[in-house]
């Protein structure tokens, strides 16, 4: 069993534009309402960065960013743990593509753009970090995944860690075989002691017996849940927006979330 | 909050030693402790000219030549593809199974965590289903399983199921630095007791998405790979297996028994898909490795580089190595024999690190001739009996990920 405590959140989903902007959709007092992804200009990589980055990449710098601007914290120094079920889809299709015609021409770019780490790697270049960087997957169990290694790296280490899951759609036919509905991103910065800015505790441990998991209120929630491996977030995030005391189930993990 | 007050693992501070009970290995150099073994006392390299697949490419590759035989066990066949079988073949190893069974019975599924590394998994699956698209549909093949194969946690998924573990489990994907960022994830999950032991390693095999993309790079060599040599012109892609078990040591145990000392970690923040060129992050992975083993240079008897023998690459780790170590301290890339495995290069060379502590000798570098003059740091072209106590292994990888790990015996 773990202990840590959230001290940021980013959030970047359909209809969900930052954590601040999402958390009455997320604690149930307004409605939700669909509305495209917006991705932010990343306008902490140099141009030629800027240029060659993906989805993934942008999506999960907007999230992790928002979250250390959330906690008041700089990324210099900070370790991350990104966790993604696969990689960025138009990378992994353009590749394939390409390697299945005649010519076998890959691009330069492309090919490392198409490893798993792509975004930790863009995210130190446009942080300055060194700290250690983790990239995970454990397909629609990732943000598990990734939230035990964060805290764990959080508690053992005694520092802050700054998670963060996003997964993108595939375009066809990659899509077909692997679903995914909608662009979604969360990032959080957990710390091993409370602080000031602390919005909730978490208490972590392995199920003794797997739950059902913990679900979305709201149908069209309940369907970004499902659609996306990192919206499995989700229901973490509506237990810290509403501010009341409650067990998450999510995977093979509970989670005690107490609000501060 | 945790049981114990001491820090481990990748920060500034020093980690409780954690016992390697038990490994296996699977390269082109041969499968198995005993014939890797022989194959570092001999120099014999696994690398030849490429014939995988329908590759057309001017370049050496270390390959595992049993694999296209090879089976799973049949309740397993929708996880079947290269990356998965080169997996089960290392299982197969040096008893390794047998071994589960008794971590199994030992500690219970549920305290076993299984945490693997691969860059590519079963992509080559992939690469297949591209080329047997519905001419009408564009749609991929029913044959397909994108989970069971192409998915990076694939190997995990498939490892769970055949081994029946049920602790924390994931892959970790950070390019060539994969399986050597394994160790860190396990000895930190010990160590905040979410597991007891856990099972580290993976695989990664030969698939057309490395081969051409770094191909596309410039960065193949067309003749077997020359680390640290004046004429160095590149890397050989090569794949292997490998896993290794990590528990708590036990009290009074012997001095055979390998152990890892420590596991240091960094990013570079310089370049995607190129090291900074004085190997900042490389060293400041070294550095950490060593605080977190609670040493100082001067304790390292060998360092098993990362040395792909590329030009940028082999410099930016010359200057880390001898800037930290001085000139010293002996130091070898075994990747003239194995060929660079990219994300199981880290399980590799712990294996080959752990080889070298229990079996005293000091491991080569086949095909390189001279070493590059500019170069500082003391390699050695020939294996040798040596006495060694502690090694430290380098692997670092795209997206500028660094891992350095380091391995004793029992005190």
């Amino acid at each position: 069993m773990m202990r840590v405590f959230v001290e940021g959140i980013g959030l970047v989903g359909p209809g969900l534009d930052g954590w601040l902007a999402a958390r009455g959709v997320l604690a149930g007092v307004e409605p939700y309402k669909y509305a495209p992804v917006r991705l932010p200009p990343l306008a902490l990589l140099p141009p030629a960065e800027r240029r060659r980055a993906g989805t993934t990449v942008r999506l999960a710098i907007a999230a992790g960013m928002e979250a250390l601007e959330h906690a008041g914290r700089d990324p210099v120094d900070m370790p991350i743990v990104c966790a993604a079920s696969g990689g960025d889809g138009e990378t992994i299709h353009e590749t394939l593509s390409v390697l299945a015609s005649q010519q076998r021409e890959v691009s330069p770019t492309r090919f490392h753009n198409s490893v798993h780490n792509a975004p930790s790697g863009y995210w130190a270049v446009a942080s300055g970090s060194r700290a250690p960087s983790i990239s995970l997957s454990a397909f629609d169990a990732s943000v598990r995944a990734g939230l035990l290694e964060a805290a764990v790296q959080a508690s053992v280490l005694d520092r802050p860690v700054t998670l963060i899951a996003y997964d993108v759609p595939y375009p066809q036919p990659l899509h077909a075989a692997r679903p995914i509905s909608a662009t979604f991103g969360v990032a959080l910065v957990l710390v091993p002691r409370r602080a000031d800015r602390v919005i909730a505790a978490l208490t972590i441990s392995m199920a003794d017996a797997v739950s059902p998991a913990t679900c979305m209120a709201d149908g069209e929630l309940e369907r970004l849940r499902l659609g996306n491996p990192a919206a499995r977030a989700l229901p973490l995030l509506a237990a810290m927006a509403r501010a009341a005391v409650c067990t998450i189930h999510l995977d093979d993990v509970d989670i005690v979330v107490e609000p501060s | 909050m945790l049981g114990c007050p001491a820090l481990p693992a990748s920060g500034t501070q020093s980690m409780h030693p954690l016992r390697v009970s038990q490994f296996s290995i699977v390269s082109s150099i041969g499968a198995g402790q005993e014939a890797t073994l022989a194959a570092l006392r001999s120099g014999v390299s696994g690398l030849h000219p490429c014939a995988f697949e329908t590759v057309d490419l001017p370049t050496c590759t270390g390959a595992v030549e049993s694999l296209a035989e090879f089976r799973l066990h049949d309740a397993f066949s929708a996880f079947d593809c290269r990356n998965n079988r080169l997996a089960e073949m290392a299982l197969r190893q040096d008893g390794f199974e047998d071994a589960v069974a008794a971590l199994l019975a030992r500690h219970g599924p549920r305290r076993i965590g299984l945490f693997l590394g691969t860059s590519t998994s079963g992509i080559l699956q992939a690469e297949l289903a591209y080329r047997d698209r519905d001419a009408i549909t564009g749609m991929l093949p029913p044959w397909f399983d994108y989970q069971r194969t192409h998915n990076v946690a694939s190997l995990s998924t498939y490892l769970r199921q055949r081994l029946g573990i049920a602790g924390p489990s994931f892959v970790v994907s950070c390019a060539c630095a994969s399986t050597a960022k394994t160790f860190g994830s396990a000895a930190r999950m010990i160590e905040a007791g979410m597991c007891d032991a856990a099972i580290v390693g993976g695989a990664d095999s030969l698939c057309l998405t490395t081969l051409y993309g770094f191909h596309a790079l410039g960065l193949n060599a067309p003749g077997p790979c020359r680390p640290f040599d004046a004429a160095r012109n590149g890397i050989s892609i090569g794949e292997a297996a490998g896993f290794a078990i990590l528990e708590r040591p036990q009290p009074g145990g012997s001095g055979d028994d390998i152990m890892l000392l420590g596991v240091g970690e960094s990013n570079d923040a310089y370049h995607m898909s190129s090291p900074h060129p004085e190997g900042v992050g490389a060293r400041l992975a070294m550095e950490r490795a060593l605080m977190s083993a609670g040493l100082v240079p001067e304790d390292i008897d060998y360092i098993n580089l990362h040395g792909t023998a590329t030009r940028v690459g082999d410099a930016a780790e010359d200057s880390a190595v001898s800037t930290l170590f001085g000139n010293e301290t002996p130091c070898s890339s075994t990747k003239g024999q194995t060929g660079h495995t990219l994300g199981a290069a880290g399980i590799v060379e712990a294996i080959v690190s752990a080889l070298a502590i229990r079996h005293r000798i000091l491991p080569g570098s086949p095909h390189t001739e001279t070493v590059d003059p500019l170069f500082r740091s003391q390699y050695h072209i020939l294996c040798k009996p040596a006495s060694i106590d502690t090694v430290l292994s380098n692997s670092f990888g795209f997206g500028g990920s660094n891992c350095g790990l380091i391995f004793g015996r029992q005190r």
